[in-house]
């Protein structure tokens, strides 16, 4: 009997859990999948609760609602791996053993990385969200900036996609007229893709949305109401909104199995950890250059998944991940873009359309139900 | 192959094209010190306009843009 223990209950380890669970028998092996929180919650919901209607508690579940009953979840937090007793050491001083380990334990928002940050807004976890909306509602008017403090961070289109949504949030309330957006691309165009930045300038453009390429947020001044760049620019806010630098988990830094930045070296076709052939990386949590994003923790969990049940099953690794990720993009009013690309093939340019609005609404409902359970 | 500089980092961005070659560079320059010398390697063609114009505009030096099989090769030093 093989133990499997899987680090992190979020779009990945989830995924990988079950599908993992429908793939070998519990005769087979023991899926065991630590959380630190217990419970599980839908990041782009995030997006709607500071710039629409979304409820919060709408985006939270209980992890273990959300796995196959065969699952062993233990709600606490993994402090130390130590690879070479293939053993994880939990918060509460509990240790368990493995055969196989899948990390998936995402990034970690570090606001404090960025100097002055306490001034910024930001729409990066829930109760942030919450906060921005609050500022929004009680917005006298002025100029609303919004930049990206640190690289990587999830979701590279979502910044870009919250000045959309902020000009449709000001819109329906009846004062866009009291509101200057301003976007801070940290590239030298608005968008991270190339083949679609042209498009989402149009949008831009077409919104009164204003824009400063080769941004990239360094430092805040709360006290002069000024942000700078890297590159030695400056502009002045009465509302600042700044996507908090990230990192990896405490743990993988912990354990000495990350870079600088704490992300997880690991191979982008077999997703093992570069250097062990019984670790595996997902999610957010590796250093593959391709975004950060559930999109890509989903199609990553899924390989990872068939691989470890072919291995215990005796038959083999049998599949590489190709680099796919595929995203969709509300540009306000109910109109929405898409992307798909892997490694080998840049996405082609997309159009504006109420489809992919209504696709990416599709996804959130079917989230729960598919995604997750790795039906989708 | 065209290059004599010592280079202290080496980054496979090839088969990124979101957040793209270029964020994998601002993130390595950050945490770089100054001095030191990154390569990165892309396969996106918007690199070869973007990394350019950043490295100018940060105030770093673009040491060199190499082709080779089938990518190219982005040669940094960080300045400041
Ligand atoms: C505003 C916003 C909008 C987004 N929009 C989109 C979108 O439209 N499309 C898209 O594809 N992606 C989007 N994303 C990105 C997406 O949410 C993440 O990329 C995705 O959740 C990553 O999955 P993951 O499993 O790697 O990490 P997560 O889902 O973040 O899960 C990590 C889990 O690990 C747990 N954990 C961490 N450390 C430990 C530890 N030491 N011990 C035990 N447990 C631990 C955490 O509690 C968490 O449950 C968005 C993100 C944000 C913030």
């Amino acid at each position: 009997m093989k133990k499997v223990l899987i680090l992190g209950g979020g779009v990945g380890g989830t995924i990988v859990a079950n599908v993992l669970a429908r793939k070998v028998s519990p005769s087979e092996a023991n899926i065991t999948l630590v959380d630190a929180t217990g419970k599980h919650t839908y990041q782009p919901g995030f997006i709607y609760v500071a710039f629409s209607d979304a409820k919060p508690e709408n985006l939270v579940r209980n992890e273990r609602s959300l796995l196959d009953k065969h699952i062993n979840l233990i709600i606490d937090e993994a402090i130390l791996i130590e690879s070479n007793e293939r053993r994880v050491r939990l918060k509460s001083g509990r240790i368990l053993e493995y055969d196989y380990l899948v990390v998936a334990t995402g990034a970690r928002l570090c606001p404090e990385e960025l100097p002055g940050f306490k001034a910024a807004h930001h729409f990066y976890d829930l109760d942030a969200s919450i906060r921005l909306r609050r500022a929004l509602d009680n917005f006298p008017g002025g100029r609303v900036v919004i930049g990206i403090g640190g690289i990587p961070y999830k979701c590279p289109p979502a910044p870009a996609e919250a000045a959309c949504q902020l000009d449709y949030y000001f819109t329906r309330r009846g004062s866009r007229h009291k509101a200057e957006i301003h976007y801070l691309s940290p590239l030298p165009r608005v968008f991270p893709l190339e083949s679609v930045a042209p498009l989402v300038q149009e949008i831009m453009e077409s919104k009164n949305i204003q824009y400063i390429q080769l941004f990239n947020v360094e430092r805040i001044e709360p006290e002069k109401g000024l942000v700078h760049s890297l590159e030695g620019e400056s502009l002045k806010y009465d509302l600042l909104i700044v996507v908090p630098p990230h990192k990896g988990a405490k743990v993988i830094e912990d354990s000495g199995l990350g870079d600088k930045g704490g992300w997880i070296p690991t191979d982008k076709y077999t997703l093992r950890v570069k250097g062990y052939d019984d670790i595996y990386a997902i999610g957010d949590a590796t250093d593959i250059p391709i975004s950060k994003a559930g999109a890509t923790a989903h199609y990553e969990a899924k390989i990872v998944a068939e691989n470890i049940a072919a291995e215990i099953k005796g038959s083999g690794m049998i599949k590489r991940y190709d680099g796919k990720v595929r995203c969709f993009c509300d540009a306000g009013f109910k109109k929405g873009i898409t992307m798909v690309f892997d490694y080998e093939h840049p996405p082609k340019p997309t159009r504006l359309s109420r489809k992919w609005y209504y696709a990416k609404m599709l996804v959130g409902k079917l989230y729960w139900s598919l995604v997750l359970k790795g039906w989708a | 192959m065209g290059q004599d500089v010592k280079v202290d980092r080496v980054i496979d961005a090839r088969g990124s094209f979101c957040p793209g070659p270029l964020m994998e560079l601002i993130k390595a320059i950050r945490e770089a010190k100054v001095g030191e010398v990154i390569s990165v390697y892309s396969s996106d063609s918007g690199s070869k306009r973007d990394i350019p114009l950043w490295v100018e505009k940060a105030g770093h030096e673009l040491i060199g843009v190499f082709d080779r099989n089938g990518y190219a090769e982005f040669i940094v030093r960080k300045k400041r």
